[in-house]
């Protein structure tokens, strides 16, 4: 392996480790603020990882959205409800346990089956900017979808709206 | 870069992050906890798509179904944690609290 590839491997593995460091971070804080603001990192990560996928404006998505948008609009609950921004005695519930065993099961499984499994690769290179295209494809292909996602959207925001007004 | 990291990394990496965010989901008390959660699930989904899409496709310049894809989920996602937050916040407001274990109105 080339120094290339070597330098890869270690950029990955630090960003994995990171994303993964973070999203304990999200789930076992008990202070739920410091929890949200370890999910922003997270989002951070996984935007890293779209990079190093070639997912270009993916990654630029999930800055602006996650982060920029869901992101803060977490944090704007949660100092809504504010009196749940103290540290409480503990922030699992009580069948935290049985959670942790069977979800660790299921990972496992998981692991099992992704190194089992032969997945054919293409590993070929993207010589252009793919962003032109996939506009393309957005507007042609997948009109349809994308007109009832705008659709959707604007629905849960109104709907969003009436729901948290007094 | 590509030919360097094997897609199992990233398949490895989108099954753990799902796994974290399902223990948040069913393990958190704090409601707004739970949704960071599926948001930790929902990303890890996307990661798979995308991976799927730069190593599984034939083109993956003219098929960007993946990419697509994964701009769907986070739309819906926005969506969803806009929606959800409201009613949290709507709950707070009528019962004073957002711990899943006290909201049992619907709990027979």
């Amino acid at each position: 392996m080339d120094l290339i590839g070597i330098i890869s491997q270690v950029v990955f593995f630090l960003v994995a480790a990171l994303t993964l460091a973070a999203a304990f971070a999200t789930v076992l804080l008990r202070n739920v603020f410091h929890a949200g603001l370890a999910l922003v990192g997270t989002f951070f990560g996984v935007a890293a990882i779209y990079l190093m996928l070639e997912a270009e404006f993916l990654a630029i998505v999930q800055v602006l959205i996650y982060i920029g948008a869901i992101a803060v609009l977490i944090l704007f609950a949660i100092m809504l409800t504010r009196s749940l921004m103290k540290n409480e005695d503990s922030g699992m519930n009580k069948q935290w346990a049985w959670a942790a065993i069977a979800i660790s099961t299921l990972f496992l499984g998981m692991f099992i089956v992704i190194l089992q499994v032969p997945w054919l690769l293409n590993t070929s290179v993207i010589g252009t900017d793919i962003v032109p295209f996939l506009g393309t494809e957005l507007l042609t292909t997948y009109l349809l979808p994308f007109e009832i996602v705008s659709v959707l959207l604007l629905a849960t925001l109104i709907g969003a709206f009436i729901i948290a007004r007094e | 870069m590509i030919n360097d990291i094997p897609l199992v990394y990233y398949l490895s990496l989108s099954a753990a992050l799902f796994c974290v965010g399902l223990f948040g989901a069913l393990a958190r008390r704090n409601a707004i906890a739970v949704l960071m959660g599926i948001e930790l699930m929902l990303n890890a989904v996307n990661i798979n798509f995308v991976a799927f899409w730069r190593y599984g496709s034939v083109n993956p310049i003219l098929n960007q179904a993946g990419i697509v894809f994964a701009l769907f989920v986070i739309t819906v996602a926005a969506a969803e944690a806009a929606v959800g937050l409201a009613l949290v916040i709507s709950i707070y407001r009528s019962r004073d609290t957002v711990n899943v274990e006290e909201i049992d109105l619907l709990k027979w």
